[in-house]
């Protein structure tokens, strides 16, 4: 099982967290948004806890909680431009229906 | 579609919730908006991937309005009708702007704020303004993929309160939810993450295109107090092309040129000026609509001798802010470069030797205050990381005082007080069996009155007939956190009340903001509905269809009653997306998704169990 940063996504992070000037890496994850939905999380990591499980990808630390990894698995985050907006995108074979806002989906 | 941005640890947004917050520096020659994505301040550009937004407003004859860049070759082509540094104008009456009778516009009076009179009729500076702030707005959206939930819009430290109301309500215009005004030089102390830094004094040498403004402030349990503030509105970048302007047409030997050589020859200038800040001698060719040719070599020494006597200039302001401050150059902790002509070496070694120290270059001179209230706005939101300090407080930028017999200004809330703050004295009568009195509320550093702005003025009646003196009237003066000032006056014996809710002096009434605000948003406003309301629709039938989804694969989770509940609110929801009422629509979308929060965790469990049946935890 994994999950893995395209270089681009990878460049982003690491200036990311230059900027911020302290992280271990970065969190991907799953949490329920109220509906049957699921949304992405995508935050800083300072500390790795017990139940997380560390990948590296291109250089980047990606930690993942396990119960969050079964929906996640496969999954590429990518970053991207569209018009003036920037920012990062999941692509998770796992979602069956991704909501038009790119924010949740459902399995 | 919303990309998405990396958030603080544990701060996660749920989608759609996203607390977009930016920074907004409304300048005079360009204003810029910045935002706090992936943790880091940064300026949002146009589709050109320019930052900055030139201050300008062209009314069209016939209709519509240009902006910024577009709205470059209007200033030449029709000067009338296109507004350059508005700014100048914000929260001033006729006397009170300098050099009015050389600028090419039709003004009108009106009480308080003057007026311009352009082809599409009279527009206050109030709405000028807010055409920029809306195009930044509508910027700022597009970048984010959101509506935006607040800004943080930067003033000079030295407007006054009528200069600040039209600054707020210029932003409020434009559909912005203001939730602080910053000093500017505040907001470049913010960049430099002076804040959380340790006390001090700091300056702040701010040479912009056209105006020079340097501040003193004092860094004191985070709260940054404005000691001073002195400048020169007609000093700026825009003087040093001119040099560069007059001594090549000087060593060029060319007849008087023509206004569109003029224009070649000044933006011609301007180039060299910005050569000259990376390379020791810079190329100044032209060929003019004349026939003539300008070929001249400009080195760095030739420039700084010319422009010497600028930069000795920009030094007056600084000795006097430090005097009225109080200080030494010494005393000044670090200095803080703002605007871009700050680049130019000779400004920076001139502000080094007299200061004693280098000065902080580090960050773009021109996007500083933009970035730093970006920060601030991302704070104020809701976004702060943890560990930051953010006590970040507003404070009084000028006296609040009552004006006492003879004319002259008695100051109840001295300048530089933290909001909020309450303030009481007591007055007392001035005649024998005197029964009414009358207050005139001011703000200004000034004793006469004369000299100090005129903010509100109201009337104590029925105090009781008493000798002179024997009275005691206690005047309380209020600022609540966003400024606004209330002030009452109570008579002690007799407890006759009177109070009065300081409204911005330069005439614009709540009702007149209003219309303003609604005639604003009329044009927008029949899109704006029809697109939330589409928004909400699309919202809902993912909703819906993510729902009976569920519903299908796990609805034996959940019991009877549980069930019809989410049924009827599903039943509810299909009826409100065939309608067009957006309000019932938002509610019916959060009514269904708390209804189904707990059969969605219940759902995560079982998809889970069955992942892991079978597998050994390792596995994973």
């Amino acid at each position: 099982m994994s999950v893995t940063l395209t270089e681009r996504a990878a460049q982003h992070i690491a200036h990311f967290i230059d900027k911020r000037g302290k992280g271990f890496g970065i969190r991907l994850g799953v949490k329920t948004s109220g509906c049957s939905g699921m949304a992405y999380k995508l935050e800083f990591v300072d500390l790795a806890l017990d139940d997380d499980l560390v990948f590296d990808s291109n250089g980047i630390k990606v930690v993942i909680d396990r119960k969050s990894l079964v929906y996640l698995d496969g999954t590429e985050l990518d970053y991207v431009r569209e018009g003036l907006n920037e920012g990062f995108k999941f692509n998770n074979p796992n979602a069956r229906n991704q909501c038009g806002c790119g924010e949740s989906f459902t399995m | 579609m919303t990309l998405l941005q990396i958030a603080e640890p544990g701060q996660s947004t749920a989608p759609h919730k996203h607390r977009l917050a930016v920074g907004i520096d409304l300048g005079t020659t360009n204003s810029l908006i910045a935002t706090v994505r992936n943790g880091i301040a940064v300026c949002l550009t146009d589709e050109q991937g320019r930052a900055r937004l030139p201050s300008l407003v062209h009314y069209r004859n016939g209709g519509g309005i240009e902006l910024g860049f577009s709205a470059m070759n209007a200033r030449i082509e029709d000067p009338r009708n296109t507004i350059v540094s508005v700014k100048r104008f914000m929260g001033r009456g006729l006397a009170d702007v300098a050099h009015i009778e050389a600028m090419p516009y039709v003004f009108e009076e009106t009480p308080g704020m003057l007026r311009l009179r352009t082809v599409q009729g009279s527009k206050s500076p109030v709405e000028i303004s807010a055409e920029l702030l809306r195009a930044l707005r509508e910027r700022a959206e597009a970048s984010l993929g959101g509506e935006l939930t607040g800004a943080v819009v930067t003033v000079p430290a030295y407007f006054d309160d009528a200069q600040r109301q039209a600054t707020r309500d210029a932003a409020r215009l434009a559909g912005l939810h203001v939730l602080r005004l910053l000093n500017e030089p505040t907001a470049a102390a913010v960049a430099y993450g002076l804040d959380n830094a340790s006390e001090g004094v700091y300056a702040v040498f701010d040479l912009g295109g056209g105006t020079f403004d340097l501040s003193i402030l004092k860094l004191t349990r985070g709260v940054f107090e404005v000691l001073s503030t002195n400048g020169d509105t007609a000093l700026g970048g825009d003087d040093f092309d001119h040099r560069l302007y007059c001594w090549a047409l000087d060593h060029a030997r060319i007849a008087p040129p023509s206004a569109e050589d003029t224009r070649r020859l000044q933006m011609g200038a301007r180039a060299v000026k910005e050569l000259l800040t990376v390379s020791e001698e810079a190329p100044f060719r032209l060929r003019l609509d004349s026939g003539e040719e300008v070929d001249l070599t400009v080195t760095r020494a030739d420039f700084f001798e010319m422009t010497r006597p600028l930069v000795q200039k920009t030094l007056v302001p600084v000795k006097r802010a430090l005097r009225d401050a109080g200080l030494l150059p010494r005393d000044i902790k670090g200095v803080v470069m703002v605007g871009g002509a700050t680049r130019m070496p000779h400004v920076q070694r001139a502000v080094a030797e007299y200061f004693g120290q280098e000065p902080l270059t580090n960050l773009d001179p021109d996007k500083v205050v933009a970035l730093g209230a970006a920060m601030q706005a991302n704070a104020l939101a809701g976004n702060r990381r943890e560990g930051d300090q953010w006590l970040l407080l507003d404070v009084i930028p000028l006296s609040l005082g009552l004006e006492t017999m003879g004319g002259l200004s008695e100051k109840v809330i001295p300048r530089n007080a933290t909001l909020p703050v309450a303030r009481a004295q007591e007055f007392t009568t001035f005649k024998d069996g005197q029964t009414a009195m009358s207050f005139h509320v001011v703000q200004g550093e000034r004793d006469l009155v004369s000299d100090c702005r005129s903010l509100a003025r109201f009337e104590l009646r029925g105090i009781p007939p008493m000798a002179a003196g024997a009275a005691r009237v206690r005047v309380t003066f209020q600022v609540d956190a966003d400024g606004l000032l209330s002030v009452s006056a109570l008579e002690a014996s007799t407890g006759v009340e009177a109070s009065i809710r300081v409204k911005p002096s330069y005439g614009l009434t709540d009702d007149e903001i209003a219309t303003m605000l609604r005639s604003g948003l009329e044009n927008a406003d029949s899109d704006q509905t029809a697109r939330t309301l589409r928004e909400q629709q699309v919202e809902a039938e993912r909703l819906l269809e993510a729902c009976t989804h569920a519903l299908d694969a796990d609805g034996d989770l959940l019991d009877e009653a549980e069930r019809a509940t989410i049924n009827a609110l599903i039943a509810r929801l299909r009826q409100l997306t065939a309608g067009n009422d957006a309000v019932a629509l938002s509610g019916g979308i959060d009514a269904l998704a708390r209804a189904t929060e707990d059969f969605a965790a219940r759902r995560m469990n079982r998809t889970l169990r069955s992942a892991l049946t079978g597998h050994n935890i390792n596995e994973f």
